[in-house]
């Protein structure tokens, strides 16, 4: 992005809220002044140095590396210490809004309880977990291609951006949620772990585990370290299939029966994938599947559409397939 | 201008749920004088589905899909935003990733092809928007749109994350994405500012977490009403699913009534260009489209 002006007066608004005091949240405007090189955090500062000192923000390394300063403006996660602010007012038309990460878990102004994103941490132990001898006399050695397949989930810093981004763990609060399901994966993958099928074991439970993800990116968009959560969520998948942990259930058999239509059609089979996946639950379906065909809206079997050279698909289907439910 | 020409991938919900989505999207396309061949070979994306069963077979198959637009030299245009974050996906693992590449080409050797990596690939709505443009897509409107409040909804697969877009899609900044908006407007329609018009509308847990499903649609889908919206339009079919065919199960959730019609992006288009209501298909949506 072009960063064409170097000064600027601005009005940014900031959310205001006391748990102690105030009954409702509300929003107060700063008229600001914003150099070219300036960050979100100076943006921060500037409003309690030289506006109101009860301004409340948790900040700290200001190198981007202690996860403390993540907020929201205008709705973009962002980490304060690494947000150029000349940026944020092209992209917003000159209009700024700072919000805390989540309104609803708001203590003071910016200042969030992040105590779900540290159980859900917690519950993955994001840590290695082996019986290590007191006194070694060798170091535990990994190979680059171990290292390598750690991508780069560890650089996370736990500063809640994706966490808090994520449109499922807004509305179902059991979701792990992108931030734990990458520390899950960081230590599953490393060869010195030795709990790894105790983690894959509790990321393939529903209603909080990797099949509750809805695939928005959004955690992809909002991480500042560009560790691009929902990969590693994909990788927790395959490895649930790949260590035999993937029960039959309508989840895993949604994803795998895609495999089915593939090889008959090469086009996916809508209307066979959900008897496929949800087996006697079908029944739930029904009056939805009427009011579809009352439309035009299913292909029934016989009429199944299939693409042409067919033939190479079912090969390759044949050479390719590595996983098994 | 020289004629557009484009490898038309349609995705399986095009050939099935949606057929209106095809019908539409062939009569805009001939509107406006662009050449769509139709991929027949090609098969199924995996839908972000079978990605998560067998990551490799995913990129095989949408690897082989490539390589039939490859092979007419033409740039491959996705009608579905999860068929195109999957195609592209695959495109930029392959571009990026040497020996991942190799490993898929020895496969797709067996079949006697070989992906190079010479297509681009990026969806209808942007060879609409960027390549042909908006002002000659407003040159050809006949019926202008000036009466309805239209509210977009962008869907996730063709906003995020902007590594991908910026490198093979509108490229849009996902939390100001204007593309949608821009066609509403030179298709003299009103376009409806919403907070909820570039959220996920939750399809692809319908199966196993309905209520999340349920809940993300219907707070879409009550946002743009409260903001005054007479239809919503989606270049998505997966979110045109949840939007239209199950619009009374995310109104239950919300405890709310929604009587909203969805359109799909071309037939906003084929709407505004004079198509007829057999092209359009209006006749295969579940809530009712009165125009």
């Amino acid at each position: 992005m072009s960063r064409k002006e170097t000064h600027k007066k601005v009005t940014v608004k900031a959310f205001r809220f006391n748990a102690e005091t105030d009954y409702l949240p509300y929003y107060k405007q700063y008229e600001l002044e914003v150099g070219a090189d300036d960050l979100v955090l100076d943006l921060l500062n500037q409003i309690k140095w030289e506006h109101d000192g009860s301004f409340s923000y948790r900040r700290s390394c200001r190198h981007g590396i202690c996860g403390a300063c993540g907020i929201k403006v205008n709705g973009k996660p962002v980490l304060a210490c690494k947000q150029n602010a000349m940026e944020l007012l092209e992209l917003f038309n000159n209009e700024l809004v700072f919000e805390p990460q989540s309104k609803k878990r708001a203590m003071k102004d910016m200042i969030i309880d992040k105590k779900d994103f540290w159980d859900k941490h917690e519950a993955v132990q994001p840590f290695v977990v082996a019986d290590i001898e007191e006194h070694p006399e060798h170091e535990t050695a990994m190979s680059i291609a171990q290292v390598e397949n750690i991508l780069d989930a560890d650089y996370c810093i736990q500063c809640g951006s994706c966490h808090y981004a994520c449109p499922a763990l807004e509305v179902n609060e059991d979701y792990l949620g992108p931030a734990a399901l990458t520390a899950a994966y960081r230590f599953t993958v490393d060869p010195r772990d030795e709990a790894g099928m105790e983690r894959l074991e509790l990321t393939a439970q529903m209603g909080s585990g990797v099949w509750d993800c809805v695939k928005c990116f959004e955690c992809a968009q909002a991480c500042p370290k560009e560790i691009n959560p929902i990969e590693k969520i994909t990788k927790l998948h395959n490895l649930q299939f790949e260590q035999k942990v993937a029960r039959s259930n309508v989840a895993t058999r949604h994803a795998e029966g895609f495999v089915h239509s593939i090889k008959k059609h090469g086009i996916l089979d809508e209307g066979h994938l959900v008897a496929y996946s949800e087996r006697a639950a079908v029944v739930k379906h029904i009056p939805e599947a009427l009011a579809m065909f009352k439309k035009g809206k299913i292909v029934m079997p016989w009429n199944m559409p299939k693409s042409k050279n067919l033939d190479e698909i079912q090969k390759l289907v044949e050479i390719s397939q590595t996983n098994k439910l | 201008m020289s004629q557009l020409k484009y490898a038309l991938y349609t995705g399986c919900t095009a050939r099935e749920s949606t057929p209106e989505l095809l019908s539409s999207t062939l009569a805009v396309a001939k509107k406006l004088g662009i050449e769509l061949v139709l991929l027949d070979e090609a098969s199924c994306c995996g839908a972000s589905h079978l990605q998560d069963f067998d990551e490799f077979l995913a990129y095989v198959l949408n690897a082989r899909n490539i390589c039939y637009a490859e092979k007419h030299g033409l740039t491959m245009v996705t009608i579905c935003n999860t068929c195109q974050i999957n195609t592209a996906m695959t495109k930029h693992k392959l571009d990026h990733d040497a020996e991942l590449r190799a490993r898929v080409n020895e496969k797709l050797a067996e079949v006697g092809l070989e992906y190079k990596g010479t297509s681009e690939v990026k969806h209808f709505l942007y060879a609409l928007v960027d390549d042909y443009g908006l002002e000659a897509i407003s040159d050809k409107v006949t019926t202008p749109l000036s009466k309805y409040n239209i509210a977009p909804f962008y869907g996730c697969h063709n906003i995020r994350p902007s590594e991908l877009q910026n490198e093979s899609n509108g490229g849009e900044n996902p939390y100001v994405p204007t593309s949608l908006d821009r066609l509403i407007e030179a298709l003299e329609g009103n376009s409806v500012d919403y907070e909820s018009k570039n959220k996920c509308c939750g399809f692809h847990v319908d199966l196993q977490a309905p209520e999340t499903s349920n809940r993300l649609t219907g707070t879409a889908l009550v946002d743009a009403i409260d903001n005054n919206a007479d239809m919503v339009v989606t270049p998505c079919p997966l979110c045109h699913l949840n939007m239209d065919v199950k619009q009374h199960h995310a109104a239950k959730t919300m405890g709310r009534d929604v009587e909203l019609p969805i359109l799909h992006m071309p037939q906003m288009v084929g709407l505004a260009l004079g198509c007829t209501e057999a092209e359009l298909g209006l006749k295969h949506h579940v809530t009712k489209v009165a125009l």
